[in-house]
């Protein structure tokens, strides 16, 4: 009995002086990291939307999306959105122009993907195809061969898959956009 | 508690003769994991180093106060302690490299090299000795991780850390930065290193050898002139 105690005793008093210890320090910590969490996406907001100069969160949205402004005026918006790539999950930022016919940027905030095949999908070769893109009905992804149409881009030589699992990505979040501005939400 | 090895080789040990990664194979995950660049190995081993060692000063000095049955769970609670604030500090200061390490941080907890040595050292000897145990299996780990790390940068992206240091006309070797070229480089460092204890082994054994045979003929000949 006198074990029992001794042993649920130790336990006790590391367990509080822990919890007490990063208690404190997680309240130091937590305001600096939020901070770097939006310094980076508002670097990301600015990257796909290079004529804003101004970007505000939709409240009435279940999901994170950007509204941006240039001169107070709605140009379009930033949608983060994130789904299935090769091996785990890629995070894009997804400028859009305010009719969400248009992409108007892209970038990668986080993957996963193959070093050196899969990870080009993150260099400015790949991303600058989607300057200015048409996404109307949808885009589309072509292989070995110079794009002809305006919804079309190149998928990058061994990293099909990567190239693919971006376009999908973005279909998907343009076309949930779309139908919550059919409901009259967006 | 008097103790025969001195304080100096108490930290040498965990450098070199018991080497964590190439003489005791500890802490692999985060090992192979992480070494695709230098400066990920050295964040890498620098958090690890700091984990162990004030989960080792803090372990050796409650260490009488512990019943031996939670042992194990009071060690994991303290060792986590210690990974939280380095993930939290990491986070708050470094978030570029609290991006590139990722989950690995967090996985300290569970880095078998951390746990070995409370069971193995802290748990039986004072805090100096500790103290000093965990600086020198840090640096061991330090050591390896580094080496490992930029061997893989130089060959699988052409530069040490993130200067370049080879010709472009080089061919990046792309299995280097993948998984597979971890457990190569290992493999074949592990080799070396292994070769190059063997080699000093027979050297002490040849020269204990020799010297058996030089007092042989010295008996043979003070016989003879007998």
């Amino acid at each position: 009995m006198k074990l029992v105690i001794q042993m649920l005793v130790t336990l006790s008093v590391i367990g509080i002086v822990s919890g007490a210890l990063l208690s404190e320090l997680s309240g130091w910590a937590k305001p600096k990291i939020e901070a770097h969490r939006k310094a980076a996406t508002e670097k990301a907001i600015f990257l796909v939307q290079p004529e804003a100069d101004k970007y505000k969160r939709i409240e009435s949205v279940k999901f994170e999306i950007y509204e941006v402004y240039d001169h107070e005026m709605n140009i379009g918006y930033a949608l983060p959105y994130s789904g299935s790539g090769f091996q785990g999950n890629i995070r894009l930022m997804v400028g859009l122009d305010s009719d969400l016919e248009m992409v108007t940027g892209l970038r990668v905030l986080e993957q996963v993907e193959t070093p050196g095949l899969g990870t080009k999908v993150t260099e400015k070769f790949f991303t600058d195809q989607f300057y200015y893109l048409l996404a109307t009905p949808s885009i589309e992804c072509v292989k070995g061969a110079k794009p002809s149409k305006d919804n079309e881009i190149e998928a990058i030589t061994g990293a099909t898959i990567s190239s693919k699992a971006i376009v999908r990505i973005i279909n998907n979040g343009m076309s949930k956009l779309r139908s919550l501005r059919k409901e009259g939400k967006l | 508690m008097k103790k025969s090895v001195s304080l100096s080789k108490e930290y040498l040990k965990g450098v070199w003769e018991n080497n964590p990664v190439f003489i005791q194979v500890l802490g692999m995950c985060p090992t192979l994991a992480v070494t695709v660049s230098a400066i990920n190995g050295i964040a890498m081993a620098l958090a690890t180093t700091f984990v162990l060692f004030f989960s080792s000063i803090i372990i050796s000095s409650i260490r009488k106060l512990i019943p031996a049955q939670v042992r194990i769970a009071s060690y994991i609670l303290i060792i986590a302690t210690f990974v939280t604030i380095v993930d939290l500090v990491m986070k708050a200061e470094f978030p570029d490299l609290s991006k590139a390490l990722g989950p690995y941080i967090p996985l300290i907890v569970v880095n078998c090299l951390i746990l070995g040595r409370q069971e193995a050292f802290s748990s039986k000897n004072g805090v100096v000795r500790s103290a000093l145990d965990a600086l020198g299996m840090g640096t061991g780990f330090l050591i390896a991780l580094f080496l490992l790390g930029g061997i893989r940068e130089i060959l699988g992206s052409r530069t040490i850390l993130g200067l370049q240091v080879m010709p472009d006309a080089f061919e990046p070797w792309l299995v280097m930065i993948l998984p597979a070229g971890a457990f190569l480089t290992l493999g074949l460092m592990m080799a070396y290193f292994n070769s190059l204890s063997i080699k000093k082994e027979e050297k002490q054994k040849a020269s204990i050898i020799n010297e058996y045979r030089v007092l042989k003929n010295n008996s043979n000949k003070s016989e003879e002139d007998k």
